[in-house]
């Protein structure tokens, strides 16, 4: 929904109060000073009060009834991961000219993704098995997790994978031979 | 005429009353009985620090062995009151350690304590066992430096939303190597680490330990440490509970968990990583009370969690759950009592979960054990609200706050008077309600009518004149505490009830239209009072007499005005008019 400007928004919100109100509303706040508690949301939220339509509304001191710990926390804490912005990382593959880079949450599980892979690269990878790697594939799908480390794709449950993996490389087969068989 | 029983035998019988009201009641029987009764007296509760002084309290109860006391008004929590109000705990404890040295146990509930008063309370006491800091401030970790060191036998030290300046983390090594008899701990309020190893030594050595409520700073690697070393736990308050995701954090976690067969009560939860939630899996089924209200995770994960625990009793958690959420509550904690849910975005202007009334509603129709309510959404209509109290009409607390003020019935585009009206009418046990949403003067009138239990009433952004305050002060029998904010009531109300001010604890009026002129005559009609008006503005007195305060706290007490108040705060009486030049 796009909204023009403040104007536009009080004039479609269902809203009813007395006429002067808001008036009464911002005469309470300019009233009383700030203290201690206060200072920091407070602050920070009236700066946005004129930009934006998800901007935060006019504040008024102590409401919502909402205590300054509980407010601090959750502004402290990172939005749970599942806001739609996906998980895109970087895919290289060795021989070709460039990256690309694909969203995991597009797929659901580990087939889903290789076949994804194969059909971007135009390759083989083949099918994983716990002992043997990709062994006998032209491609090994390999990633690079939080650690740093470069892991072979298939060996943890898909949630780990998804949340532990920064990029992937899909390597020629003769080099990951040594993989397959840690 | 000398056929009482022997003092003993009084006093023993009145050792098992246990409440105050009891008590109070005894000591009115007679002279003989209310010095008996003043002997034995062995709790303190005092819910305005400033009704009594503590010469009083000593002079009357003698040997006293556990004290509470309550300082600001509530709507302190929401900065409303500025700061250096008062409320100091020292001179209490001042007055305690020379008059009670058996004292045992001191809860405080938005005082001010400073570090002075801990050393001081940590010395006197030899006997100390139970320290309660509920959304307390002024003290720093050196305060609790001198607890942890002197205090040997201390059971509880329970921090719980108090405002700590951390200074370091190493105060918890100073509980001597040989002290062993913690029972609960609360530390979750407190910002920085504690040092780790001197935590994990302090849990190893306490085998009565029941509570324990960790800060944010302890990382959820660890904490299978603690749990191993503390199997009997009744109550955990975790750390973060998040860590990189590691199958032997993981096995090591659940683990550790599954050895703690005594768990009812879980909190903390800050910052977590959904993956890490079914470790917890085995003890769903023992809890009874979940805190989960700064855990940001959403709906599928937070939902299954919660439906595992069948005995739920009571749930505290954000506005992610949803509708859908509460639905699932509602169909499976059939033993539900309690349930509070806050909002995850309170300033947003637009809404970022799917949280309605409905969600209410549903938990209102399924859960037949709800009493307490507390409800932060964006809409409601007043049909929801006579569900609600058709639903449950045991309830005890409801305290609904629309985020919006003044916001109508989204439906019907009508104030929702009718639904309070309904909650009122049908919750005759009602003893707590917090309004929100458009409200005019009926409302009140069906509070006045039917709220006989009522005690305390919560009012913002309601009412369209001064017969709305009049119709609570003269119908509300049972009113203890009233808190209002931005309501256009004034000065006759206040003053053809003044009487009524006697029979309560306290009234807040902030931002209201009660001028400076009524609030002089009030503290002069009634000096059994205390009338305080509250303003940044400078001296009433350089303002008409009509003109509005900022805020007004009157309360009664039998010590007159105190002696410790700012530049802001004027005490009306009946010297006021002289006390100005």
């Amino acid at each position: 929904m796009e909204f023009e400007s403040d104007l536009n928004l009080k004039a479609t919100e269902l809203r009813l109060g007395l006429p002067g109100r808001d008036e009464s509303e911002e005469q309470s706040s300019s009233c009383v000073k700030k203290n201690k508690r206060s200072s920091s949301e407070m602050d920070s939220s009236s700066e946005h009060q004129e930009s934006g339509p998800s901007a935060p509304k006019a504040q008024v001191v102590g409401w919502p009834p909402v205590r300054s710990y509980r407010k601090n926390v959750l502004q402290q804490q990172k939005k749970p991961e599942s806001d739609g912005s996906g998980m895109f990382v970087k895919v290289s593959m060795d021989g070709a000219p460039y990256l690309r880079k694909i969203d995991l949450k597009c797929y659901k599980n580990y087939f889903d993704l290789l076949k994804a892979l194969e059909n971007m690269f135009k390759c083989t990878i083949g099918v994983y098995s716990e002992r043997e790697g990709y062994n006998g594939s032209e491609y090994a799908p390999t990633y690079e997790d939080k650690d740093g480390d470069w892991m072979l794709v298939g060996d943890v449950p898909w949630d780990m994978f998804i949340t532990s993996c920064k990029r992937l490389r899909i390597m020629k087969g003769s080099e990951a031979k040594g993989l397959g068989c840690l | 005429m000398a056929y009482s029983f022997p003092e003993e035998v009084l006093e023993h019988v009145f050792s098992f009353l246990t409440s105050d009201k009891d008590r109070n009641a005894v000591c009115l029987v007679c002279k003989s009985w209310y010095e008996i009764e003043r002997w034995c007296r062995r709790r303190i509760f005092v819910g305005n620090c400033y009704a009594v002084s503590p010469e009083i309290v000593i002079r009357r109860f003698p040997e006293v062995r556990a004290v509470e006391i309550k300082g600001k008004p509530h709507f302190a929590d929401f900065n409303l009151v500025p700061e250096g109000w008062g409320a100091y705990v020292y001179p209490w404890v001042a007055a305690m350690s020379a008059a009670y040295p058996l004292l045992e146990e001191i809860k405080l509930k938005r005082m001010v304590v400073t570090d002075e008063s801990l050393e001081l309370i940590s010395k006197s006491f030899k006997n100390f066992k139970v320290l309660v800091l509920s959304s307390c401030e002024g003290f720093t970790t050196d305060g609790l430096a001198s607890i942890a060191a002197n205090c040997r036998n201390l059971r509880e030290l329970d921090l719980r939303e108090s405002e700590v300046e951390d200074l370091s983390g190493h105060w918890l090594s100073h509980f001597p190597d040989n002290y062993t008899s913690l029972v609960s701990l609360n530390i979750s309020c407190l910002g920085s680490e504690v040092s780790f190893s001197a935590l994990e030594r302090l849990v190893a050595r306490s085998p009565n330990l029941r509570t324990l409520r960790l800060n944010r700073a302890v990382p959820l690697e660890k904490l299978p440490n603690l749990l191993r070393r503390a199997p009997q736990l009744v109550e955990l308050g975790t750390g973060a509970y998040s860590a990189e995701i590691r199958s032997d954090t993981y096995s090591n976690l659940a683990e550790a968990f599954s050895a703690c067969k005594q768990l009812k009560g879980l909190s903390g939860f800050w910052d977590v990583v959904p993956s890490y939630l079914p470790a917890m899996l085995h003890v769903c089924s023992g809890i009874t009370s979940l805190n989960l209200s700064y855990a940001t995770i959403q709906s599928p994960d937070l939902v299954q969690l919660v439906t595992q625990c069948r005995n739920l009793q009571r749930l505290w958690v954000l506005d992610y759950i949803e509708d859908s959420g509460l639905e699932a509550l509602a169909a499976s904690c059939k033993d539900l009592q309690e349930l509070r849910v806050f909002p995850s975005d309170p300033f947003g202007a637009v809404p970022n979960v799917s949280l309605t009334e409905q969600g209410l509603v549903s938990v209102s129709e399924g859960c037949p054990k709800l009493q307490s309510v507390l409800y932060f959404c964006r809409q409601m209509s007043n049909a929801a609200l006579v569900a609600i109290a058709r639903n449950r009409p045991k309830l005890i607390r409801f305290r609904l706050c629309i985020l919006e003020p003044r916001v109508p019935d989204y439906l019907t585009l009508e104030p929702l008077d009718t639904g309070f009206g309904a909650i009122v009418e049908n919750c005759k046990e009602l003893r707590r309600l917090s309004l929100s949403g458009l409200l005019t003067d009926r409302v009140f009138k069906y509070i006045g009518t039917h709220a006989k239990k009522l005690e305390m009433l919560s009012i913002a952004f309601a009412g369209d004149s001064d017969l709305g305050l009049h119709h609570v002060l003269s119908g509300c029998e049972s009113l203890r505490k009233l808190e209002i904010r931005d309501c256009p009531f004034g000065d006759k109300a206040l003053l053809a009830n003044a009487a009524k001010l006697e029979t309560m604890r306290s009234l807040w009026m902030s931002s209201c239209s009660v001028s400076y002129g009524a609030c002089k005559l009030l503290g002069q009609k009634l000096p059994r009072l205390n009338v305080e008006v509250i303003d940044e503005r400078g001296p009433p007195d350089s303002r008409p007499e009509s003109c509005p305060v900022e805020r007004l706290y009157v309360y009664r007490t039998v010590s007159g005005r105190r002696v410790d108040m700012p530049g802001f705060v004027w005490t009306m009486d009946e010297d006021a008019s002289l006390r100005f030049s």
